[in-house]
């Protein structure tokens, strides 16, 4: 997030894009629902599918699933037609204005109507009351992420963002929610095979010169793979050992055939996990890890803040914390990782993480700190990008609509879109262990709406199969307007519906994630 | 005009305009007792215990709603303030079936702190309790209006912190109860286990089913640490006992990003960690299609890193490749990456975030 939670609470208007927000981050929910009911601002929701946001929102639209870039495209085009845009900001802190204004001018409501099926009025209003704020704020999360277009999604949001000078002020900001606890500390920490921590690039010599001197060997220049290609390299033989910590994505991966197959043709996979998951069912060797609450160390939230975890009880049996697990292995491989304790691993995060540099466990014992935060004395930074942008001006990047790899047709004659309930996270490992949570979401349901079940005789509560090109699964259908005609929606927490059978492992070329919100699926009873 | 001189118990204080008696005595250590005042929602003076004796002031005035003004002279300490209070939380005694024997919330009780603090032995009136049946229609919170107060804190909670609106109350009146629309049990309502209802209401008028009888409040270690499912990172209390965590609390003091409200993940989802199906030891596959059998950490963790260097020699570090994880430490991640790019050499290393 470029602003805080707390903010969130205090904005004049906030626009929540592909988020279920009072599900998937229930407690930003509250604060946005704090906002609309307690502080008057206004909330204007943008999604497919009837969420409990759309409530308490003071206008819905609701786009044709993966028509996010079109929407947002004709919002700007209404703001810059009716001269709403913050004309000061754009001249003084942007670049790129002139292309962007070419690239929307055809986005009329009109135009956008006929791709979105968002009436042309909507639109407009929609764009008078976000361009009408004084401060607002964006929030959006995997429904505008997980399509093959999801990185132009997100480029379309800042665009706005931009366009209304909402980019580095209090109560403003365009605010991705992680939707995992740490997905923010993988990726700072280098999580990723094109950076180092701190996005470092591990293709610039400047900066593997700097680890290089402070890990004392030499590191590979050329970047690495991302999960599905490593995924896609397994099943051809070229990577053969896979060391797994803490995912599973036998369940989460899209194309899950595809992953099998993969995982099996490995030599060696060894997995690390507090439960023998699908994945570590497949390995060779696996190592029994701490959970959360057996350990100490730090995550940071979505909003970049630090904060501390604390050991509370002691692991089962012989488990040990994954970082004792690491270490354990790059010593017998003639690498020593001779760390106390965590709270020392962190002081080294901070000699070579410029944005962690000011973290000790002493300063964020009673609050977690938000990065940038560079030296000792910094208060952390509670929005980013204010007075410049970290690259000195913001760019506009125009983008064009572009329709979702694979779309309806006769033979497969609806979208489906997958996403979580409130009641269970990820691939269900820890929720379904839970007693109360289970007891109120016990199954996957497949959400259909009305009119399709009657085309497809389908009744509620009636099992029902879905395929696509890729595999099928069966499951209960729930009926419900929740999700429109055309579209149905499921989650993926269900091990026994392995909804990514179903999925489209199509990528967004920058953004390499797949498109778990659009493919192409039939229904019939079971 | 931003300072408001007044007197409190005999002290020259000076207050904000908008600041009600209550909130200038707490900031200056001044007790007044509360029950229905709750933080940050609106003040509704439903149940007077915070009342005070403002001079020139007919009656006693409930201090929580009662906004300062200048000169105003305050007694929170006389016979009459007292004699009122008494008259209050002895009625709230005898309506209810506050038995602390069994009640979970015995010695975090806010009537009990009362009725201790205003040295009542026994109620003056014949306990009738309104012999509500006791909810125990879902596995997560347990209801036993008997020993509500009526306060509305709950009510409060969940419309004005967590903005759910199921909460109100019904039947007005003698017969006044509070709970989901249509008299409906949590579990047939829009209720959605936020259990911010639980952590607010000052009784053991709802309490948290699956830690009975698992841990007194005195017994209960809380350690503070951060949820582990969604982004949002709240802070969470771990009520620790006997080496097992009973329950998950919110505490309003620990601030920023979620002032003590949790979601029903966060505060219910917590099974998982003492659960049967854990691993608790190392599991190595002797051969390929074989099963999967115990072993040592050494047996382990020499087979990986023996295979590891194999491979290494064989088909180059990139035949190697790690996926490190959204849900472990930064600690952890960093040092799997280090793990990945200065032992292995290869910057192969990924999670599954995008997923
Ligand atoms: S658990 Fe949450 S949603 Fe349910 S009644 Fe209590 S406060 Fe409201
Ligand atoms: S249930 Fe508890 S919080 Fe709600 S009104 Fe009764 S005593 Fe107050
Ligand atoms: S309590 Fe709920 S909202 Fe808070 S971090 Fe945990 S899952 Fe997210
Ligand atoms: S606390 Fe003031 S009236 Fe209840």
């Amino acid at each position: 997030m470029t602003n805080s939670i707390e903010e969130i609470e205090h904005t004049e208007m906030i626009l929540a894009i592909g988020t279920n927000t009072t599900e998937n981050h229930p407690v930003i929910g509250a604060k946005a629902k704090r906002a609309v009911r307690r502080h008057g601002a206004k909330l204007l929701v943008i999604d497919p599918r009837e969420i409990s946001l759309t409530k308490y929102a003071d206008l819905w639209l609701r786009q044709k699933p993966g028509t996010d870039v079109a929407v947002l495209n004709g919002l700007m085009n209404v703001i810059v037609a009716e001269k709403l845009y913050a004309t000061d900001y754009v001249t003084e802190r942007t670049e790129g204005f002139e292309a962007l204004k070419k690239v929307v001018k055809k986005y009329t409501p009109a135009y956008v109507e006929d791709i979105t099926g968002i009436p042309a009025e909507d639109l407009k209003k929609a764009a008078r009351l976000y361009a009408g704020a004084g401060r607002a704020s964006i929030l959006y999360a995997m429904g505008l992420t997980q399509h093959t277009t999801g990185t132009d999604n997100v480029k379309s949001v800042a665009n706005l963002a931009m366009l209304c000078g909402n980019i580095g002020i209090e109560g403003g900001g365009v605010n991705p929610l992680r939707g995992q606890n740490n997905v923010q500390g993988a990726c700072d920490m280098g999580g990723l095979p094109v950076s180092l921590p701190a996005y470092q690039p591990v293709a610039n010599d400047e900066a593997r010169g700097r680890f290089e001197k402070a890990w004392g060997v030499t590191l590979p220049p050329r970047p690495g793979l991302t999960v599905v290609e490593i995924m896609n390299a397994a099943h051809k033989g070229d990577v053969r050992g896979l060391y797994i910590m803490g995912e599973n994505p036998m369940l989460s991966d899209p194309d899950l055939t595809h992953v099998e197959a993969a995982l099996k043709h490995l030599d060696f996979l060894v997995v690390q996990d507090i439960f023998l998951n699908e994945t570590a069912q497949l390995a060779d060797v696996v190592l029994p890890s701490a959970a959360f609450a057996e350990k100490d160390g730090t995550f940071t939230n979505t909003e970049r803040r630090i904060q501390r975890i604390r050991k509370a009880v002691d692991p089962p049996g012989q488990a040990l914390a994954d970082w004792e697990i690491i270490a354990g292995i790059a010593d017998r491989m003639g690498y020593p990782m001779s760390y106390r304790d965590a709270e020392e691993i962190m002081a080294e995060i901070a000699q070579v993480t410029p944005s962690y540099a000011g973290i000790t466990y002493e300063r964020i014992d009673r609050e977690g700190l938000q990065w940038p935060c560079p030296t000792q004395d910094h208060p952390g930074t509670r929005f980013l990008h204010k007075e410049k942008f970290t690259r000195g001006l913001g760019l506009f990047h125009a983008v064009e609509y572009i329709p979702p790899a694979e779309l309806p047709d006769r033979e497969y004659p609806l979208i489906l879109s997958t996403g979580r309930v409130l009641y269970h996270y990820h691939t269900g490992t820890m929720t379904r262990l839970a007693e109360g949570p289970s007891e109120r979401c016990p199954e996957s349901l497949i959400e259909i709406h009305p009119q399709d079940a009657k085309a497809y005789g389908i009744t509620d509560g009636q099992r029902v199969r879905v395929t696509s090109r890729r595999g099928q699964v069966e499951a209960k259908a729930q009926v419900t307007e929740k999700s429109p005609a055309g579209t149905i929606f499921m989650n993926f927490h269900f091990r026994e519906v392995a909804v990514n059978l179903l999925t489209n492992a199509a990528l967004d070329p920058i953004g390499k994630i797949p498109e778990y919100k659009v493919c192409a699926v039939k229904v019939e009873a079971a | 005009m931003s300072s408001v001189p007044l007197n409190i118990d005999g002290r020259d204080l000076i207050g904000k305009p908008g600041q009600t008696i209550l909130e200038v005595a707490r900031e200056n250590g001044i007790f007044i007792p509360t029950l229905c005042h709750l933080k940050d929602t609106t003040n509704v003076g439903a149940c007077r215990v915070c009342v005070v004796e403002v001079e020139n002031a007919r009656s006693l005035v409930a201090s929580c709603c009662m906004p300062i003004s200048s000169g105003m002279v305050v007694r929170t300490d006389t016979p009459k303030v007292r004699a009122s209070q008494r008259m209050i939380v002895e009625l709230l005694w005898s309506s209810g079936d506050h038995n602390c024997l069994t009640c979970e919330q015995n010695g975090v009780c806010e009537l009990q702190d009362l009725v201790y603090w205003l040295k009542i032995d026994h109620p003056r009136f014949a306990i009738q309790s309104p012999g509500h049946p006791v909810e125990t229609t879902n596995t997560m919170i347990q209801r036993d209006l008997n020993k509500c107060v009526l306060c509305g804190r709950c009510i409060r909670a969940c419309n004005e912190i967590q903005v759910n609106e199921v909460l109100d109350f019904s039947m007005r009146g003698s017969h006044s109860k509070v709970g989901p629309a249509f008299d409906a049990d949590y579990i047939d309502s829009e209720c959605v286990f936020c259990g911010e209802c639980v952590n607010v209401c000052p009784t053991g008028a709802i309490t948290f089913k699956q830690a009975r009888f698992s841990g007194r409040p005195w017994e209960m270690k809380k350690v503070r640490t951060t949820c582990a499912y969604c982004g949002v990172g709240c802070q969470i209390e771990l009520n620790v006992h006997d080496g097992r965590v009973i329950k998950v609390t919110g505490n309003r003091e620990f601030g920023q990003p979620n002032q003590g409200s949790l979601c029903v993940k966060g505060r219910f989802g917590m099974d998982f960690i003492h659960h049967p199906s854990r691993l608790t030891t190392p599991l190595i596959r002797k051969k390929k299609g074989g099963e999967l059998t115990e072993a040592t950490w050494d047996e382990a963790l020499d087979l990986v890193s023996k295979k590891f260097e194999a491979l290494k020699k064989q088909h180059g570090p990139d035949s190697i490749a790690g996926l490190c994880s959204a849900r472990c430490t930064n600690e952890e991640n960093y040092l799997f990456q280090k793990f990945m790019r200065a032992v292995v050499g290869t910057n192969s290393v990924d999670h599954c975030a995008r997923l």
